[in-house]
């Protein structure tokens, strides 16, 4: 009897703390509320499974415990039950699995307007960099990382010299404008994280990798590091500003490119052309 | 196929005295033994041994996590040391070896009527082999540096990097264990295949053997096929690090330094780590599955529901698993067209999975539930594993697991599903074969208040940690409490999880001690306290002395699951009864009622 009231509980108790608990996610600000959307769908779907399976048990427990002269049923299989069931799961998962590949559709495919961000990681930092006027991010090469290129910027790379660096400082977006962000890591993996986002994506030394987002809300996000990087692991932390359009243009205004800040030469050179 | 008709005789003509080693002296019969008992009590202690440490680092990291600063001793080093130890203890040196080593020695070939494992030598090489890979690992400890913090993981390239502690000689040291593990498995392993091949007694037909078996069996193969990889990974690591290749190591700065390596793909560890690490999940379940099978079926009175069903659940998801390792890896970087593949590999393998729970379940209805120590471990099993593997469908579903993954809803999962739900098996193992093994039963009052504080507490330590996950918080912070969007109430749960962490630690003392007290004060059992039907409880002695059955090896004549068979006189038939009351064929497929 009290096993299976505490089953009865497990259940009661688990639904109700998971709508009336106050820890859930935080208000999106990107357009992943397709992500959103699939994780309540696997809750429901999940959720009524535990239930009937915990509170079936709990039935058999209450009405099935020994008793005097009790004798258990004989009955070694049942084809069409088990048939069912599967038929039953396989619907279940389905529900669960279409949706979920369809948005991972989207989440990999980047729209052809969205512009690139680079975030590079080292311990215990992000730093990032946009792709100045030209569009374009200059080459970079792990190899090159020198107390005056922390980059790695390929200095004969024209592409990189009105690259807009920002150090030791939060990133600003401009809203509801796609964007893609590239990975990259000098040192070990690391993985650029914003809760609000909804998405993440790990940086590996060696490789760029990416996802893309469009800001739908402006504010300032924290980053955090997902992969552990190190005993620093927890304090890499930085920010994402999500601005109105005018914000941003006012912001980019006052960063400083590349060339002005490593490469005094080239700037002569990049300001002749 | 063989006649199951023949006279229990014929067995013992074929083989006129069985080939085994006899001890002549206590140091070859208790120490350096070749009885697959005795070696089963040598894995099973040395892994319970081992699991108190990883139980006492976890509340070590939890009491960091809820009472930042209390203990001085913990830096972030220390933390990181104390999660890679805990997590690397309880999945290989504890789980693997307790479920294979300790359970597979003692009930392969008990339960299969054979005198002992088919190569007693080499069993025994494998349990001392395992000895010395724990003692490598609790080595680390006194080197310098300690023991490594790069994660159970051991993602490379920051595990042999500086900032990782341990970088001086204790990932060495993990390295140099894991490989004398495998090493040990493999001599283990080769001999629970082989064993269940070839020596299984006269009408112990594959499709008769219990679950227990069943599930043993299968995750035996799929280690023996799993590890090689782990066993690669380990060496190639080792060379990087000793010898300066790069097989995981790009070019990368380290310390404002350019490091020597280049060209390596840290990524390519990741692929070999969780192409073993993924089985290693289902090398942990099956025998769990296997054992609880049997456990409900005996405990409920009641045959289990579906036999050959589960047994092929068992076959599927152990080829399945080995085509699903990549689900750890969907936000890795690696080609994200790979998700589309694994997302739907994961997702399959939740049907079979769920075929079992449901038979589990079909198995009480109409039973007759005895709620004995072990049954009630079933059922704790049965709550907590659809909760954790149901969690899995988030983290399996590859676009949810975006957000979810590296967050403490994948620590909340994975504990529930491959730490709560076996542990809580193998509790339930240990109370139901404790009897056998020693010939007194466990105390029943320490049983029910080790049970009902372990179970609940477990679950509450871990259903509420799956919502910290959903809100963002990441795994793996030695500090969490500054993060923008945690509202301060979250660092009470943390508070609360921790104290239940303690009651639920310290309730594992209450189930040593009675581990401890029962073997001289415990209640005698006799041979077959429960009544149940399979070959070890038919042995002429309790414990079984070496050889396991007498003279004569029995002969099986039945499935393991004729309970309460209508017309019977008990509610039990053993294995190793002749008769044909009722008609069995090798699993009865008739429907009950089909036939008188």
């Amino acid at each position: 009897m009290v096993v299976a009231v505490v089953l009865v509980l497990i259940v009661v108790g688990s639904v109700a703390f998971h709508f009336l608990s106050p820890w859930w996610w935080t208000p999106i600000a990107s357009n992943w509320g397709y992500i959103d959307n699939t994780i309540i769908i696997t809750f429901w779907i999940t959720g009524a499974v535990f239930a009937a399976v915990v509170l079936f048990v709990a039935y058999c427990v209450w009405r099935f415990r020994h008793k005097d002269g009790q004798k258990a049923d004989y009955e070694p299989e049942n084809k069409r039950l088990e048939n069912w069931l599967m038929g039953l799961t396989a619907v279940g998962v389905a529900a669960m699995l279409i949706p979920g590949l369809f948005v991972w559709g989207q989440f990999i495919t980047v729209p052809a307007e969205a512009t690139e961000a680079e975030v590079v990681g080292a311990q215990w930092q992000w730093s990032y960099r946009l792709p100045g006027a030209d569009g374009k991010l200059g080459l970079s090469d792990t190899r090159l990382v020198a107390a005056d290129n922390p980059y790695g910027i390929k200095p004969d790379d024209p592409n990189g010299h009105d690259d807009v660096l920002i150090e030791a400082d939060y990133l600003h977006l401009p809203i509801d404008k796609p964007v893609k962000m590239l990975l990259r890591s000098v040192d070990t993996l690391h993985d650029f994280y914003v809760a609000e986002f909804r998405s993440k994506m790990d940086m590996i030394p060696g490789a760029v990798t990416y996802f893309w987002f469009t800001p739908t809300r402006t504010g300032q996000f924290e980053v955090l590091c997902a992969e552990l990087c190190g005993t620093g692991h927890p304090y890499m932390r930085g920010g994402v500003v999500v601005d109105t359009q005018e914000d941003y243009d006012a912001w980019l205004a006052g960063q400083s490119t590349y060339a002005q800040l490593y490469a005094p030469e080239v700037l002569k050179t990049a300001t002749i052309d | 196929m063989v006649d199951a008709t023949h006279g229990p005789d014929a067995h013992a003509a074929e083989f006129p005295d069985v080939e085994l080693y006899h001890p002549r002296s206590w140091w070859t019969r208790y120490v350096f033994s070749q009885d697959a008992k005795v070696i089963a009590i040598q894995y099973a202690s040395t892994a319970l041994a081992i699991g108190m440490l990883a139980l006492v680092l976890s509340w070590l990291m939890r009491m960091q996590l809820a009472f930042p600063g209390f203990l001085t001793f913990i830096d972030a080093a220390a933390y990181y040391q104390f999660i890679t130890m805990h997590g690397m203890i309880m999945v290989i040196y504890l789980i693997t070896a307790l479920f294979l080593g300790g359970f597979g020695n003692y009930l392969i070939p008990l339960m299969l009527g054979a005198r002992d494992m088919v190569f007693p030598y080499v069993n025994m090489l494998s349990y001392w082999t395992y000895l010395l890979a724990v003692l490598v690992l609790v080595a680390s400890w006194f080197t310098p540096g300690g023991p490594t913090g790069a994660g159970w993981t051991l993602y490379p390239p920051q595990a042999i990097l500086s900032n990782t502690p341990g970088q001086e000689s204790g990932i060495v040291l993990m390295l140099v264990s894991l490989i004398l593990f495998v090493i040990g498995f493999t001599m283990g392993g080769l001999n629970y295949i082989v064993t269940v091949l070839q020596g299984r007694t006269r009408g112990m037909t594959l499709m008769r053997m219990p679950l227990t078996v069943w599930g043993i069996f299968i995750a035996t193969v799929m280690a023996m096929l799993a590890f090689p990889a782990l066993f690669v990974a380990c060496v190639m690591m080792l060379f990087d690090k000793l010898l300066g290749t790069s097989f995981f190591m790009p070019a990368l700065v380290e310390m404002g330094e350019l490091l020597p390596h280049d060209g390596g793909s840290p990524i390519l560890f990741q692929h070999l780590f969780w192409f073993f690490g993924h089985p290693e999940v289902y090398i942990v379940a099956l025998p769990a599955f296997g054992i609880v099978s049997d456990l409900i079926s005996t405990h409920a009175r009641k045959n289990i529901f579906g036999y050959r069903m589960m047994v092929w659940a068992i076959v599927i998801i152990g080829a399945l698993s080995f085509v699903v390792w990549a689900h750890h890896m969907y936000v890795s970087g690696m080609n994200p067209y790979f998700g589309f593949f694994f997302a739907v590999t994961t997702l399959i393998i939740a049907v079979p999975t769920a075929i079992k729970v449901y038979n589990w379940v079909l198995t009480l209805w109409r039973g007759d539930i005895h709620l004995n120590p072990p049954m009630l471990f079933a059922l704790a099993f049965i709550v907590t594993f659809v909760n954790g593997g149901l969690t899995g469908l988030f983290l399996g579903n590859v676009v949810v697991d975006v957000p979810l993954s590296d967050t403490m809803f994948v620590v909340a999962h994975f504990h529930m599903v491959m730490g709560v739900a076996p542990i809580l098996v193998i509790f339930g193992a240990i109370y139901h074969w404790y009897p056998k093994i020693t010939g007194r039963m466990l105390d029943n009052t320490m049983a029910h208040l080790h049970f009902w504080v372990t179970f609940l507490g477990a679950y509450l330590i871990f259903f509420p940690m799956h919502y910290l996950g959903i809100m963002g918080v990441p795994r793996r912070y030695f500090e969490s409490g500054d993060i923008s969007f945690q509202p301060p109430s979250a660092h009470d749960l943390n508070i609360f999880i921790t104290v239940m962490a303690l009651i639920v630690g310290a309730a594992q003392l209450v189930f040593v001690f009675n581990l401890i007290w029962s073997i001289r004060h415990g209640k005698p059992s006799g041979g077959n306290p429960w009544r149940a039907t399979t070959l070890e409880w038919q042995t002429p002695e309790t414990p079984p002395v070496h050889g396991n059955f007498g003279r004569e090896l029995p002969v099986v004549y039945r499935w393991a699951y004729d309970y309460s068979v209508p017309g019977a006189a008990e509610d039990f038939i053993p294995q190793n009864q002749p008769g044909t009351n009722p008609p069995h064929s090798e699993a009865p497929r008739k429907r009950k009622g089909t036939k008188p």
